[in-house]
């Protein structure tokens, strides 16, 4: 009996002490709340995405933390699903109490948080979605570092001339969301201006994988150019499905996902596709600052990741060290004082500059930073950088 | 015109490609279900699984890729026939209700295991075959689907054998129709619902064997799949193999044809509004088999 009181007793004290251990360390630590798709149909991209934070995440801790303490990165799946994007919101929000999130990936997802925000009064830096809305609905506790497709589309404008022959009718292949509606819309309102006809505008569910129908309408439209919108494994699909059925179109992705099964397994010899880029790895010294960049390039590769990952990555990557300089500038981790930050903050990283301006209802207004965009030519497994 | 009639070619051959493992999914369903009574939601899993092995297989063990399809069907087969005699054989005098609910667990814990095995990442299955693809006309295939189409097809005709023509087929069509005065016949209810089981399973994974390399690879792949399976065993009638055939093509044209010409946003949902009608005019399906109630 007594032994065993002995022993009660011995364990109580070593899991006090245990639990006593933890809250310190919890205490030492700010954390950081993310989600991103891990599983389900765009699970790659939220994958790398993730990974990117992480690697910063450590990168920001091998050099001391951040106001002295370590920085916590804490990942909740949101299944590439909207309902479940806000089941992981408020987990993050309300049990690790998290002062500042990053996220969604898909549009769709953030979207369907958005109203979390306001209502727990937490700010979002957004790292992937491109949806207009996100920015112009009045939501201030909003910042995005990706381009939203107008942007995008203006950017690709500049780069019109560039391609020869020419474009003069494009046809479009879009996920059927509001990340998907939203590119197509914008890139046929800028082309149009040049005189470019708008051909076959084809939708497909987020999670179809046989886009033969779509493909073989767009064949038959007549136009030179496709643009094709959605996640990287339906991107994959929907390039492997072209080469087969010979659509003779010049094929563009767009919105920053590399479809990287492609370098090893290519498609048929006379296919290759352009690929609209926020961070090219393949050319690191074309980004602004090479250092940054070469810094999250090697730890991306020591971690043995896949390369092409690392076009998806920085979007992780950039989305820390942006919440580290708001965490620096506020002083302190709270989530009122971040969102100001936010606002003053400005910082060099892997796509370029980072600054917030605004956007969206006076008074409500979204922080909106203005990227940088490459566009690379991916062919028989080669990629290179064929325009100026 | 021509444009028209050529793109009108191009979605019959799309849509007979996908029609052919559409069919094999839904005989495996119809089978188990008509045989056995079970509704089957650990239908698109065994899909998931075949196509799953078949990666292992090529990708990571860099086995020939015709031997892995025959290895991948064989352990769906095999794993079939232990989930039957493991699982199912203590539950066969329970209720159908509660048989779903066990096939809706089995269900869930396959997806996560996969996932929990596999990741979330979608893999590409290589194959050895040309990626140019060969061109008739106004229509171009790649021969990876020519194979696919021809394999699904030979598997179909074979499967018709033996379920018509055989001692196998026999005791299944016997205990499909009455299942007590099959057993009173002398047939061994037991071996044909193992078998049973077991067939309909390897029917679900050679369809993701052979699949998966025409597609990617993800676990939550199997969703869609058993979606379909379901569709097309409605369309034809729960427990027609004959029906499951002819609803697998039939539910392949009307998404084709329906995403080539009306909206591809929709694409799922010409199917179901087909299923739905089927329902409303002739809800016992278009073929089903004559069998005794009571």
């Amino acid at each position: 009996m007594k032994t065993i009181r002995l022993l009660a007793t011995a364990i109580t004290t070593t899991l006090t002490a245990a639990l006593a251990a933890t809250s310190t360390q919890a205490q030492e630590t700010i954390k950081i709340g993310m989600t991103q798709p891990l599983t389900g149909a765009v699970a790659a991209s939220g994958n790398y995405v993730a990974n990117g934070a992480k690697i910063a995440v450590d990168v920001i801790n091998a050099k001391g933390g951040v106001l002295g303490k370590k920085l916590e990165l804490i990942l909740e799946d949101n299944k590439s699903n909207p309902k479940e994007a806000v089941n992981a919101v408020e987990k993050l929000i309300l049990r690790d109490k998290v002062p500042l999130l990053i996220g969604a990936w898909s549009s769709t997802y953030t979207l369907a948080i958005m109203p979390k925000l306001i209502e727990y009064k937490v700010p979002l830096i957004v790292e992937t979605s491109s949806s207009g809305k996100i920015t112009t609905s009045g939501n201030p506790w909003v910042f995005r570092i990706s381009p939203t497709s107008e942007m995008e589309a203006k950017a690709f404008l500049a780069k019109y001339d560039a391609f020869q022959p020419g474009i003069k009718k494009i046809d479009f292949l879009s996920v059927n969301n509001d990340w998907g509606r939203g590119s197509a819309d914008e890139f046929s309102k800028y082309l149009k201006t040049k005189g470019v006809q708008v051909g076959s505008v084809q939708f497909m569910a987020p999670d179809a994988t046989d886009l033969s129908a779509q493909l073989t309408a767009i064949k038959q439209s007549g136009g030179d150019t496709l643009f094709i919108t959605t996640g990287v494994e339906q991107m994959t699909l929907a390039l492997k499905q072209a080469g087969e059925l010979k659509v003779p179109h010049r094929i563009i992705t767009t919105g920053g996902s590399f479809p990287d099964q492609l370098i090893e397994h290519p498609g048929p010899k006379e296919m290759s596709s352009y690929h609209l880029l926020f961070f090219s790895p393949w050319f690191p010294e074309k980004a602004k600052y090479p250092d940054i960049a070469k810094v999250y390039v090697d730890e991306w590769t020591k971690r043995k990741l896949d390369f092409p990952g690392l076009t998806e990555g920085f979007r992780g990557y950039d989305a820390v060290l942006t919440a580290v300089e708001a965490i620096k500038t506020a002083g302190k981790a709270e989530p009122e004082a971040l969102r100001d930050a936010l606002w003053k903050t400005k910082l060099p990283a892997v796509n370029g500059d980072i600054a917030f301006i605004k956007e969206g209802p006076a008074g409500q207004e979204s922080g909106q930073n203005e990227p940088n965009i490459y566009v690379v030519l991916l062919n028989q497994g080669k990629v290179t950088m064929p325009l100026p | 015109m021509a444009d028209s009639l050529d793109q009108f070619l191009q979605h019959i051959v799309n849509g007979v490609m996908l029609g052919s493992t559409y069919a094999l999914l839904g005989i495996g369903l119809t089978l188990i279900f008509g045989i056995m009574r079970i509704v089957n939601f650990t239908h698109g899993e065994f899909y998931a699984l075949g196509a799953y092995m078949a990666y292992m297989l090529v990708a990571l063990l860099g086995v020939n890729f015709f031997f892995a399809i025959l290895l991948a069907t064989a352990i769906g087969i095999l794993f079939g026939a232990v989930l039957e005699f493991v699982v199912l054989r203590r539950l066969k005098t329970t209720d159908i209700d509660s048989v779903m609910i066990v096939m809706i667990g089995l269900w869930i814990a396959m997806q996560n295991t996969e996932q929990l095995i596999w990741g979330g990442v979608a893999k590409l299955i290589p194959s050895p075959f040309s990626q140019q693809p060969l061109v008739f006309g106004p229509v171009s295939v790649s021969p990876l689907k020519i194979f696919v189409l021809a394999t699904a097809v030979i598997l179909l005709i074979a499967f018709h054998f033996l379920i018509n023509h055989t001692r196998l087929g026999l005791a299944m069509r016997s205990t499909f129709q009455d299942r007590d005065v099959a057993a009173l016949m002398g047939v061994n209810v037991g071996t044909i619902y193992t078998a049973t089981f077991a067939l309909g399973s390897g029917l679900a994974a050679v369809a993701g064997a052979l699949l998966g390399p025409v597609f990617l690879v993800n676990p939550t792949m199997g969703d869609l799949a058993s979606l379909k399976a379901f569709a097309i065993v409605i369309l034809g009638g729960l427990g027609s193999t004959v029906g499951a055939t002819i609803g697998g093509f039939a539910i392949a044209l009307v998404e084709e044809f329906g995403a080539g010409y009306i909206s591809a946003d929709y694409r799922d949902a010409f199917s179901f509004l087909v299923i739905v009608a089927v329902l409303i005019l002739k809800p016992q399906g278009l073929f089903t088999m004559k069998e005794r109630v009571g």
